[in-house]
Order: C-alpha cells, then structure tokens, then sequence
C-alpha cells in the first residue's frame, strides 16, 4: 500500500502538475466535490479536482475490512489516517475525536459512513421563525426538494415511502426499500402497544444491482468499509467525473488559496505533491469541498493582507458555529433471541419525535408521557432501531483471554438476546463552538493544524435526556433488562461536521450565498455541509449531496455567462 | 461439528484470497491436483517454496486444536487449506506468520524439551498460557508473545468465526466479514 513517503515516477495516474487551463478547480473529492466535479465535467467544463489523501486501491477493501474487524488494528488504521498529517487540536469543554470522524483520500468520509441518507425536513429550514432559536436558512425545503431527488438517484437510495413524519416528495426512492429485520418485528410489537411508530429506513446501499454496482450482500461492515461497493461512496462521482473529463490529482493537499491584488476573485490554489514541490492551479473559479472541518482551515490559512482574518471572512463567521450531531442511546438484553449482527446498517427508525419531541404518544396498551420539558427547550430527535446490538462473535473472541470451549461457552452467552436503540440530537448553532487554527501546533507541511472547540449545550443535554426516556420506555415495553445507556454524559459526536461556513444573505452574519458562493470573493464557491445554518438531527449527506448538485447548477451558469 | 475446505473457502473469501491472486491459485490446485510454484503441498520446510510448509502448518494446526472448541471436527483441512491460500496470496503476511510460529515452538523446545506440535493438547494450552499468549494484546510487530497471538491464535480464531461454520456454533449463520447475503438478518430464530 502507498503511503504519504512513498516515492512515485511520475506516470500519467500520478502526474501531479497543474493542469494548463482549467475553468473550476475543486478542492476535496468527497460527495459534494465529486458531484459538483461530475455535474460541471458533464456540462462540457475542465475541470481538476485536487484531494489530500490518496486514491485507495479498491481491490484493498477486504484487507481494510480484516484491519476494522481484528483489534490489533486501530480505527485509524482501516482507512490509513492519523500522524503528522492529520494532526488536530480538541479545546473545548468536550473532546472531539477529528480523526476518527473523517477520512482523507479520494472519496472522503464516504468510506468510512454508514450510509443513512434523510431529507431535512421543512421545519428544519425556519427553526427561529417556528421555535425563536438558532436561525432561518435563506433556502426552504421547496427549494431543496427537486434536489434532494436528484441527490437519492445519484447516490442510489433504496427506501419506501411509509414514513408518515417524512417531508413530502413525488416520487419513489429510486431502489425498494430493504425488508424490516427480524429484530425490528421484536420491537414492533413493543412500539404498537405505545403508539410508537416505526418505518423504513433510507439508504445509501443498493438493495438490487444498480448503476452498475452489486446489490448488498451482507459484509455487516458497512462502517467503516464496504467491500462490495454496494453502499455509496463519492468515488463512484469520481470516476464518473473522470469519465466525464475531469481530472483527479490526489495526495495534492491545498494549502491555501491567492486572490488577485484587488481581493475580488481567487487565482490560484497552491498545493504540496509527494515529491516535495509546491504547485500553482490556475482557474476560473474555485470551489472548496474539504467538509466541515477542513473548509474553513483552508480559508483560515489562506489569509492575508487583504484579508487579515482569512479568505472570504469578512463576516467572521468562518469556522464558527461548528455543530454536530449527538448520539443518545439505550441497550440491553431481553429472555429471547433477537437475531442482531447479520448486517451493518439499519432497517427502521421513527421520526414521530422529530418535529415535536416533547408529545407523548396514546397506544392501545400503554404510552410514552409527554415530556416534562418546556417543548420549546428541547431540539429534534431521530429515533433507531439497531440491527447490531451487543458484541460481534469474531471480534469478541479476538479480544478475549480464552479459547477452546471456554471461549464458545462465552460467545453463546454474549451473543444472541441483545436489542438497541440508538438516535440522533441535534444542537444549535453556537458561536463560540469553532473550528479555528492552532499556531502552536504544525501539521507535515508546516501549516496550523485545526483547533477544534466544542461542547454541549442545555439544551442539546435536555434532547438528549428525552431520547433516553422514550428508549427506556420501549425497552421497559419489550421486557429487556436495560444494561447500558449513553446519556448527556458520556454521549458523542456523529461525525457530522456542519456549519462552518454558514449560507445567508447578508453578507455580515454569513460566509456564502444561497447559492454557494461566498460573498467576498466572486469566483470563490463553497459545498458540503460547512453551509448548513442548522443541522436539525437527520444524518446530513444527502442534504450535503442536494445542496451540491443545487450548486453545482449556479456554477454551470456562472461559468456560461462569464 | 464438521469443517471442510468448504469453510476455508468461505474464510479466504473474507480475507480475499478467494477472490484473486495466488490463494486462488492455490485453491484451484488442490482441486486438479498440481503444485503451483510456491505453494506446494509436499514442501517439508518453510524456506525452499515458501515461508510455510508442513512444519510450520504442524504447529498451526497443533494450535488450533487448543484454541477451537472440542466439538469441532476437520481441523487439519480447514487450517491447511486456509493458511496455505492465504500463503500464496500474501507472501509478507505468511513470512511473518512463519516467524511467530517459529517463536512459538522455539518455546515450546526450550521450556518443554520437545517441539510444540509434539506436545500433548494440554500442555501445548499450558505452554500457550505460559507464553502469556492468552493475556497480551495482538500486535503484528510487538514481542513474541503479541505475535503469536496474532498470527497464531488470533488468525486461526478470525478463520473460525468469520466463517458462517464457525459462527454458527454461537448461532449466527452470517458473521461480520462474510458475505452471507440479506435474507438470514429477516429471518427468525425458529426459521
């Protein structure tokens, strides 16, 4: 496998020199780069995409698999992050594990997620017009919505359309939706007797052969690697966008990008290859795709006279309200077999708290108590029901101090009766949670490696608190004895960076249009979900993969007319 | 309970062996018969065609008698046939895996006189124990001890319980790493 020393001969593949004309230069080959590449490739553009990380070898992914299942290799070892490269500063009142939460190469995160791919939903788009807090998006859900199509048949979404919380859409998910779990039936009874209503769930992951990729066939290692190819992962864009035209250079980290004297429009993005140099990209115009936490680093380091506090930051919100997405969740055991561990994604979720998580629920049998909370203290909540609960058998026995028939006699007992509820929190946008840059600390090129600060607030813990109520509710409701729960304590983050480089229309609170382009710098546009306002609390790649195509739209057309 | 090539087969496949390179070379010579460079079966020693040969395969299997469950059935077939296709298609991997067994039976000759495939199964388990094999943590280039426990114990028990044979012992037909399709997830335990 290559790794970030490893000499190369400069060949075709890896030719890593600017590319003589180009109209966009993409910074960032993850979902929103990948589209925005593909889309604009398509429309007859030239256009080169620069990555940071390395193309993986996709022939590699069961190796990868092994290093995720075997516990002699760290978590960061399955997609080859960390070291000097990766190096990141956690200062906020709660850690933040960057790099497991990511990956670097051609691809991005899509690697490495679990593939859940929901639309917002209406409300999230006016939080402070419905519940006076955080802020109104300057787009609405009417606006997204032809996109959000779009985006589910690029990414290949099997899903059926039995979600009653669901926005509204026009037409089916382009693939049907995967069958409910045995799992799922267990708690499907418990959930009818409190009026707890369940439903399919969205994937990324195809569920028949599609657009020439495998259906699913069971790894049950979606996170953090597919070896199928079955779930979606950008670097399906990818060579889409190669196919198209454009050209991918990878392990061609930017480090930052130079305006004109003028500070109108961007220039250049100056980038570091393996070999040591330093490279120019001239082009037309620039996006950057680096997610939520690299997107604004890039912006930080690319300041300078002009622009003391970092490119296009004239509002100051670069790297400001950093928000992610909190997990709260119950699990335990119950007298009979659940059938858990067959695959690696989910099958149904509930959303009825979504909207409005303080209501209680009336079911034939019994019910979930409205919460005690003031409902406009507690911020939306996405409910799952785990088709993985307790330990994997193989990774059980690898880690564990027996063997023979001990050992068997342990995994029978370990595995079989486990059930589990997981859910997504969401919080708001907040200030003072930022991704700013640590001078102190350099990373392989010499550049201040990202500080990232981060906490919870009141009322992401009272969400939070209310996701663990109604989970023990239909727990208790199902007969399982509770044996562990993640709460405002010891929850974490989703790995969903948003908000970074917030959309808006004026100029002074906002770092981009609603159309993605940044308001200081007319060549100069932004996609991923840095330029969500607010996160709500459903997993954000295919409002990452709407907002793109969307962008990617206004790009066309800029480029056309200019 | 029986294990065949069969298993083996569906343990590579988790590994990728079965899929390309010399393991399915291998695989597809057991069936015909003939010895592909590298992998013959008749090798006595683990340096003239490869770094593992009948020796080194004695003590992986002498091992696996300790660390599978008793009620298992077909061990020399399964290891052979797994060890050896994974062999051919990761020379690296075997080469390391050849010096662990090494370490492990140069214990074995040094703490009970006699190689470790010629002990009996209980005291090959006690050497095991001795070594600390069932307490270090797995490390591909720790000590001797964290090597054993990687390419020994732990890559015999990953052979084992990612295999839809193995894993069924404990009940569950499609383990992590296999691809076992998505209808045994729908199905219920009495199914």
């Amino acid at each position: 496998m290559s790794g970030p020393a490893q000499t190369e001969t400069a060949t075709a593949a890896t030719d890593r020199a600017p590319s003589d004309r180009a109209d966009v230069c993409v910074v960032g080959s993850g979902p929103a780069g990948s589209l925005v590449a593909h889309r604009l490739a398509e429309a007859g553009h030239d256009v080169v995409v620069l990555e940071a990380g390395e193309r993986f070898d996709e022939t590699d992914r069961l190796e990868r698999q092994e290093r995720a299942i075997r516990p002699a290799h760290g978590p960061l070892s399955v997609w080859d992050m960390g070291g000097e490269r990766d190096a990141y500063s956690s200062t906020g009142e709660r850690h933040y594990p960057l790099n497991v939460a990511r990956v670097k190469g051609v691809g991005g995160s899509t690697l490495h997620w679990q593939g859940m791919v929901m639309r917002l939903h209406e409300s999230d788009f006016e939080v402070r017009s419905r519940e006076g807090v955080g802020r109104d998006w300057p787009i609405d859900y009417a606006d997204l919505r032809p996109y959000y199509a779009e985006a589910e048949e690029a990414l290949g979404v099997a899903g059926d359309a039995d979600n009653p919380f669901a926005p509204p859409r026009d037409g089916p998910f382009p693939m049907a939706g995967f069958p409910p779990s045995y799992s799922d039936s267990v708690f499907a009874e418990a959930c009818e007797r409190l009026g707890v209503a369940m439903h399919s769930v969205p994937n990324a992951r195809n569920s028949e052969p599609y657009d020439g990729d495998t259906a699913c066939v069971g790894y049950g290692t979606c996170r953090p690697v597919c070896p199928s190819g079955a779930k979606y992962d950008a670097t399906r864009h990818v060579a889409k966008a190669e196919d198209a035209g454009a050209r991918v250079v990878d392990r061609a980290p930017v480090q930052r990008l130079e305006h004109d004297a003028a500070g109108e429009t961007v220039e250049a993005a100056v980038y570091a290859t393996p070999d040591g140099e330093t490279h120019r990209q001239e082009a037309r115009a620039f996006l950057v795709a680096c997610g939520g936490v690299e997107t604004p680093r890039l912006l930080l380091l690319s300041r300078s006279e002009t622009y003391p506090d970092g490119l296009a930051n004239s509002s100051g919100a670069v790297g400001r309200y950093f928000m992610d997405h909190l997990f709260a969740g119950t699990g335990g055991v119950l007298d009979r077999r659940t059938r858990q561990k067959h695959v690696g994604f989910l099958t149904s979720e509930c959303h009825q708290f979504y909207d409005d998580p303080a209501a209680g629920t009336d079911g034939p049998e019994g019910s979930v108590p409205a919460a005690d909370a003031d409902p406009s203290d507690l911020g939306s909540i996405k409910l799952e029901f785990f088709n993985y609960a307790g330990p994997s058998p193989v990774e059980q026995a690898l880690g564990s101090d027996q063997w023979g028939d001990d050992l068997l006699d342990s995994l029978r007992e370990s595995y079989g009766n486990h059930v589990a509820m997981g859910g997504l929190v969401g919080q708001l946008p907040r200030s003072e949670h930022r991704v700013g840059l640590d001078t102190s600390t350099t990373d392989d090129h010499g550049s201040p490696v990202p500080e990232i600060r981060w906490s919870l607030d009141d009322r992401t813990r009272r969400t939070i608190e209310r996701a663990n109520e109604i989970q023990e509710r239909v727990l208790d409701e199902l007969g399982a004895e509770v044996t562990w729960q993640v709460g405002p304590e010891n929850t974490g983050p989703a790995y969903h960076h948003m908000g970074t480089t917030r959309m808006g229309t004026d100029p002074a609170e906002s770092v981009v249009t609603p159309e993605g382009r940044t308001h200081d710098l007319s060549n100069l546009w932004v996609a991923g979900s840095s330029a969500f306002v607010t996160g709500g609390a459903m997993n954000p790649t295919l409002t990452i993969a709407a907002l793109s195509l969307r962008t990617a739209e206004f790009l066309d057309e800029e480029l056309r007319q200019n | 309970m029986e294990l065949t090539r069969r298993d083996a087969l569906a343990a590579l496949a988790a590994t990728g062996v079965a899929v390309s390179g010399g393991g399915a070379a291998y695989l597809a010579s057991r069936e015909s018969g003939d010895s592909p460079a590298g992998t013959a079966d008749a090798n006595a020693t683990g340096t003239a065609d490869g770094p593992i040969g009948d020796a080194e395969l004695d003590v992986l299997v002498a091992a696996a008698e300790v660390f599978y469950p008793s009620e298992i059935e077909g061990i020399e077939e399964f290891v052979t046939s797994f060890v050896r296709g994974r062999a051919a298609d990761r020379p690296e991997h075997a080469r390391a895996q050849a010096d662990a067994v090494a370490a492990l039976d140069d214990y074995a000759r040094n703490w009970y006189d006699a190689g470790f495939a010629a002990l009996g199964r209980e005291t090959r388990d006690r050497a095991l124990r001795a070594m600390s094999v069932d307490a270090v943590e797995a490390d591909p280039g720790g000590e001797d001890d964290q090597r054993v426990r990687y390419y020994v114990r732990n890559e015999l028990l990953f052979a084992l319980y990612s295999s839809p044979t193995g894993a069924e012992l404990v009940g569950l037909e499609n383990p992590q790493g296999h691809p076992g399709g998505t209808a045994s997830y729908q199905r219920g335990p009495e199914s």
